[in-house]
């Protein structure tokens, strides 16, 4: 079963975070991901810029539009995901727990089945 | 030979040098790599060249030499002197069996015995068995080779146990090529290009061990319940893809010749002293294949079969189709009473396959406006696009 696990950062609370406390989380993203890959679980994982950086397209009129964005007025943000292969929702979640930004207030760790896949299996 | 041919050649082949190696080196682990490595030689060379006069002798010869390489240049530790230069014959002795059981070891995950089944029992590479379970290729090769490990660190030995161990691991395959099966039955999202037939597949390996195990009831009813239910798949979708319930499929584009094999090798295994629950759902997919028309289904045998079948294997999903089957029997109030039940159930209360067989049931029943809320509650419970869209389609049938 696929599953998505999505960590919604909140910047603030990342800044409020000392140095060390943000070299244990890169940390932790790297034990997890040579855990995941050794038990070959990881499809793949992607980290996103800071939400400044993001645009928002729309297309007006034929036309398209591109604003600054991030497209929602949130505090949190999607700041990266985890595409893993495991045996089953229990099994998802436990491996979420295992992802640092669950111990950290303020952070969130979400986990959804993926229901459609197509392409991008060379990875 | 064509490369197709000598494919199909090739993977008939491979289980057996693989067995063969094994049994005079043991190793499993390195004995899967080098025979591995020799399917592909033989897949890019024979196409070209030419088969040689003795296909099975030359893979056995190129997997023994590379073993040797692979076994020097890791400097041997003490494996060393039990690899000796391969005499390039083989033994008849058909160890399918013996690697089946190995592969299904219970040491390993569901998902890590059916990659490795299909790899070193169903002669295909790493990359197939990737693509056709939709995974990249490195995390298919972790698996398999993490399985290796833990069957070598299980320690196991190369031959069939007896008795009550057989038994048991014997259950334990034929669930691994129920699931490779119905991996292939139900993935239908994404593109098909390129996909290895995983129900085919499932079906030649059943093929493999029903050869071996001739007087196995369970596994003749296994190998029935394959084919019948294989032989509806052009009726199972529309060409847009879209799903076609049971009852309103087109039988005439049921396979009648998988339908005839899937009916004989029913009857074979119902003769069995003892009934298990793969003969028990061939008898009941059997049930469904001899109706002409939905309208003419025995839908009494399928209660009772149902009900024998919820009795030797209690599980709640057997108790939704009996529901299904109660309902078609004593009408619809019935079959919703029996739901009612399960909804104490963790294992299916939040199940889509409840709420969508309650829908029906409630449908028939004449309540529209609850039928809807169920389709609707189904369809969003559902982790397959093709369901969905079915479950969407039902509930848009009755808005209110």
């Amino acid at each position: 079963m696929k599953f998505l696990i999505s960590m919604h950062i909140n910047p603030a609370v990342l800044e409020s975070l000392t140095e060390e406390e943000m070299a244990a989380i890169g940390d932790g993203h790297g034990r997890f991901i040579e855990g995941l890959k050794e038990s070959g679980e990881l499809i793949t994982t992607q980290a996103l810029v800071d939400p400044s950086q993001a645009v928002v397209v729309s297309v007006r009129n034929g036309q398209p539009v591109v604003s600054d964005g991030p497209f929602l007025e949130a505090k949190e943000y999607l700041g990266g995901f985890y595409l893993i292969d495991c045996a089953d929702r229990a099994r998802a979640i436990e491996l979420a727990a295992q992802i640092p930004d669950a111990a950290i207030e303020g952070l969130g760790v979400e986990v959804r089945q993926v229901m459609f896949a197509d392409g991008v299996l060379e990875a | 030979m064509s490369g197709p041919a000598v494919e199909d050649l090739l993977r008939r082949l491979m289980p057996q040098v693989l067995g063969a190696l094994v049994r005079r080196h043991g190793q499993f682990e390195g004995c899967e790599d080098a025979v591995q490595e020799a399917g592909l030689a033989a897949s890019v060379q024979w196409p070209a060249d030419g088969v040689p006069d003795n296909p099975r002798g030359w893979l056995m010869t190129v997997a023994s030499r590379r073993l040797i390489d692979h076994v020097r240049s890791e400097h041997a530790r003490r494996e060393r002197e039990t690899v000796a230069e391969p005499a390039p014959d083989v033994p008849d002795t058909d160890d399918t069996l013996v690697l089946l059981f190995l592969c299904c070891h219970p040491a390993l995950t569901a998902a890590s015995q059916t990659a490795l089944t299909l790899r070193a029992v169903g002669g295909l590479t790493t990359a197939e068995i990737a693509r056709a379970f939709l995974v990249p290729e490195a995390t298919m090769a972790a698996r398999i080779s993490r399985a290796k490990q833990r069957i070598r660190a299980a320690g196991s030995v190369f031959r069939l146990p007896d008795g009550a161990a057989f038994e048991e691991r014997l259950r334990v395959v034929l669930h691994v090529l129920y699931l490779i099966f119905n991996e292939g039955y139900t993935a239908s999202s994404g593109s098909s290009l390129h996909r290895v037939e995983l129900a085919w597949e499932a079906i030649r390996l059943a093929r493999l061990v029903r050869a071996q195990l001739p007087q196995d009831g369970e596994v003749a009813g296994l190998l029935a319940l394959m084919l019948l239910t294989h032989a509806r798949r052009a009726a199972r979708t529309t060409p847009g893809g879209d799903l076609v319930p049971l009852d309103e499929q087109d039988r005439s584009v049921w396979d009648r010749e998988l339908i005839e094999e899937g009916l004989a090798l029913a009857r074979v295994s119902l003769g069995a002293p003892v009934l298990g629950p793969y003969q028990l759902q061939a008898a009941i997919a059997a049930t469904h294949a001899d109706a002409a028309t939905a309208g003419e289904t025995d839908w009494r045998q399928v209660y009772a079969l149902y009900l024998i079948l919820e009795r030797i294997a209690p599980n709640p999903m057997v108790t939704l189709n009996r529901a299904i089957a109660l309902a078609e029997v004593a009408g619809p109030g019935e079959g919703l009473a029996l739901l009612a039940g399960l909804d104490a159930d963790e294992r299916v209360r939040g199940h889509h396959r409840l709420a969508s067989v309650r829908a029906h049931l409630l449908e028939k029943a004449g309540e529209p406006a609850a039928a809807y809320e169920n389709f609707r509650r189904a369809a969003k419970a559902t982790a397959s696009l093709a369901e969905r869209r079915y479950l969407e389609s039902r509930a848009a049938r009755l808005r209110p």
